[in-house]
């Protein structure tokens, strides 16, 4: 069953189409990457099923219910979603970021209920920040912020949330920590996951499907042994990419350059 | 993370401080009296001594006006810092200061026989004036209401305004009277003033205590703030609304004094954490008893001279602004 569904869904600004008839399914309770090269609309997608920018002409649909029709508070209640940069949070404690996740549950005026600290509790819990709850972010690690960012979104409560690149920056061992979050999000708390990732092996890796754009349009989609071939990359990235199986998942063991083949865009 | 106790604490310690320096200004000044006159003197409606009369006429309007400026200005940096995102915020910034300025020259060169009340009203109507222009500009484009529009649209409407009233002053030969209405400081101050444009300040302060959780927001990116539900312009119009109401007055009342506006939210953070739930009732507490404290010393200084008392809060001021800026490396 498809959660979120795209139909001929264009995105651009002012006259330049930047997203063009893009019709995509993401299916319920999976995890589903978008992959492909800078600038291929990958962010503008994310973005846009994010509801953070309107299509131009399409519809989005999640749940078989128009995005645009649903009352911003009560998306915010379905779809949780980190942005690609965060920036400007630094003296707030992981505490005091984590419990905006708990926004579009609260009345004007109101305090945080019951239910709203037994969520932030049991979204600490899942990023393993216990211990960091009263620090302030400025403090941390780019990795434990990434987390922190990532339990205020768990803390939304929202059976779908979307990620921009949420490993940018960080090193190997803190690249691990998020996916591993994040998989396990998918596994044990039953989320739909759907995520822009460079890294094409955590893509292989962690997900279920992927798809691949490239000059805003989808050039495949499937699971991951579908996708992730050396003819699939060759045309999606210009690489030659040396692949082996790793336990029934495909893995770069190292790429290189190739010349552009006739018929592809550069 | 401060906690509870330390809020409930720093708070109602700076409640104490005000009513304290509150009942200071009233005693003490060119006219020395007991503390016995001035308790008299608030408890009787009908002022039997000359002492009792300059208390309840001249010496409490101007301190009650000195508190609900001291709280406006400071109030409004709050919210000023928290929506453009920008630390050295405030009031000024938006061209609200230049946009009172602009309509108190043009009452006093074009219609001089207008009450002091009446010019004080032109002032506010300036300011809102500014901000509707301000708001307009910056959604002209398709481009949201982002802190970057918003300040840029300021500064232009404020280097405009500025420009137009000191043209008008040197040509209407207003110098001196414009001077006179700014560094009369609070003295100027009186109940008919106090009487109409009090309440609205007090709305406006409610308003911007009950606004200031969601100033919380400020510390997240416009993205993650959409993505929680909350409407971005919708909290921007309101905090600007409170801005006017609050900065406008204030203006109007008593000229420029842009230091209590970007300081004293700092000191309330420093003080107490980052959460605006606490941030703002303190800040509009220490604004409150900076402005009072101020003007008393103002007014000791060299008696019966009264000394600007935008001069004073930068003499208190800024020492202590160093001395805590210093103490927090990395907080500023």
């Amino acid at each position: 069953m498809n959660l979120i569904e795209t139909k001929a869904v264009s995105i651009g600004y002012a006259q330049k189409t930047i997203v063009d008839q893009l019709s995509i399914q993401i299916p319920k309770g999976k995890i589903t990457t978008l992959i492909g090269p800078n600038g291929s609309g990958k962010s503008t997608i994310i973005r846009a099923l994010a509801h953070l920018l309107t299509p131009t002409t399409g519809a989005i649909l999640l749940d078989q219910q128009n995005i645009q029709t649903i009352k911003a508070k009560a998306l915010a209640k379905k779809l949780a979603v980190l942005p690609q940069t965060n920036a400007t949070a630094s003296d707030l404690t992981v505490d005091e970021l984590v419990s905006f996740g708990r926004l579009p549950y609260r009345r004007p005026l109101a305090g945080l209920t019951a239910t709203d600290h037994q969520k932030i509790e049991w979204a600490l819990t899942q990023a393993k920040l216990q211990d960091l709850r009263h620090r302030a972010l400025s403090t941390l690690s780019g990795g434990q912020r990434q987390r922190a960012w990532i339990a205020m979104a768990i803390a939304q409560d929202t059976e779908t949330i979307i990620l921009d690149e949420p490993t940018t920056y960080l090193d190997l061992t803190h690249q691990l920590d998020v996916m591993v979050l994040i998989k396990q999000l998918n596994q044990q708390a039953h989320r739909t996951i759907i995520m822009a990732l460079h890294d094409l092996n955590h893509a292989a890796r962690f997900s279920d499907q992927l798809i691949a754009i490239k000059a805003g349009q989808v050039q495949i989609q499937g699971d991951v042994n579908t996708v992730m071939t050396a003819a699939n990359l060759r045309h999606i990235f210009q690489i030659d990419a040396e692949l082996v199986d790793y336990h029934g998942t495909p893995l770069i063991l190292t790429y290189n350059h190739c010349a552009p083949t006739v018929g592809d865009s550069v | 993370m401060k906690s509870m106790t330390r809020v409930t604490s720093l708070l109602c310690l700076s409640g104490v401080l005000l009513i304290l320096v509150t009942l200071a200004s009233l005693r003490w000044g060119a006219d020395q009296v007991s503390f016995n006159t001035v308790w008299q003197a608030l408890r009787s409606t009908h002022p039997q001594s000359l002492d009792q009369q300059i208390i309840r006429t001249i010496r409490l309007p101007r301190v009650l006006g000195a508190a609900l400026i001291g709280a406006g200005l400071a109030g409004s940096g709050a919210l000023m810092q928290s929506v453009t995102k920008n630390p050295l915020a405030d009031s000024g910034l938006l061209g609200i200061n230049a946009g009172a300025g602009l309509m108190l020259t043009l009452c006093l060169a074009f219609f001089p026989k207008l009450s002091t009340l009446q010019t004080t009203i032109g002032a506010v109507v300036g300011a809102a004036i500014s901000a509707g222009l301000i708001f307009a500009i910056s959604s002209l484009k398709q481009v949201q209401l982002n802190p970057t529009t918003l300040v840029l649209a300021g500064i232009a409407i404020s280097g405009l305004f500025t420009a137009l009233s000191e043209g008008l002053a040197l040509v209407s030969q207003l110098k001196q009277d414009l001077a006179f209405w700014y560094f009369g400081g609070l003295g100027a101050v009186s109940w008919s003033q106090l009487r109409v444009l009090g309440p609205i300040l007090l709305i406006g302060l409610v308003l911007t205590l009950l606004l200031a959780p969601q100033l919380n927001l400020g510390y997240l990116t416009d993205d993650a703030v959409q993505s929680l539900g909350k409407s971005l312009p919708l909290l921007r119009l309101g905090a600007l609304g409170c801005v006017v109401i609050l900065s406008g007055i204030s203006v109007a009342l008593v000229g420029t004094i842009t230091f209590v506006g970007l300081m004293v939210p700092h000191i309330a953070r420093w003080l107490i954490g980052t959460n605006y739930r606490h941030i703002m009732p303190l800040t509009l507490l220490l604004g409150a008893t900076l402005t009072v404290s101020a003007d008393l010393i103002a007014r000791l200084i060299n008696p019966p001279q009264e000394t600007p008392f935008g001069i004073v809060i930068s003499l208190i001021g800024v020492p202590f602004f160093i001395y805590l800026a210093r103490k927090e490396p990395g907080n500023l």
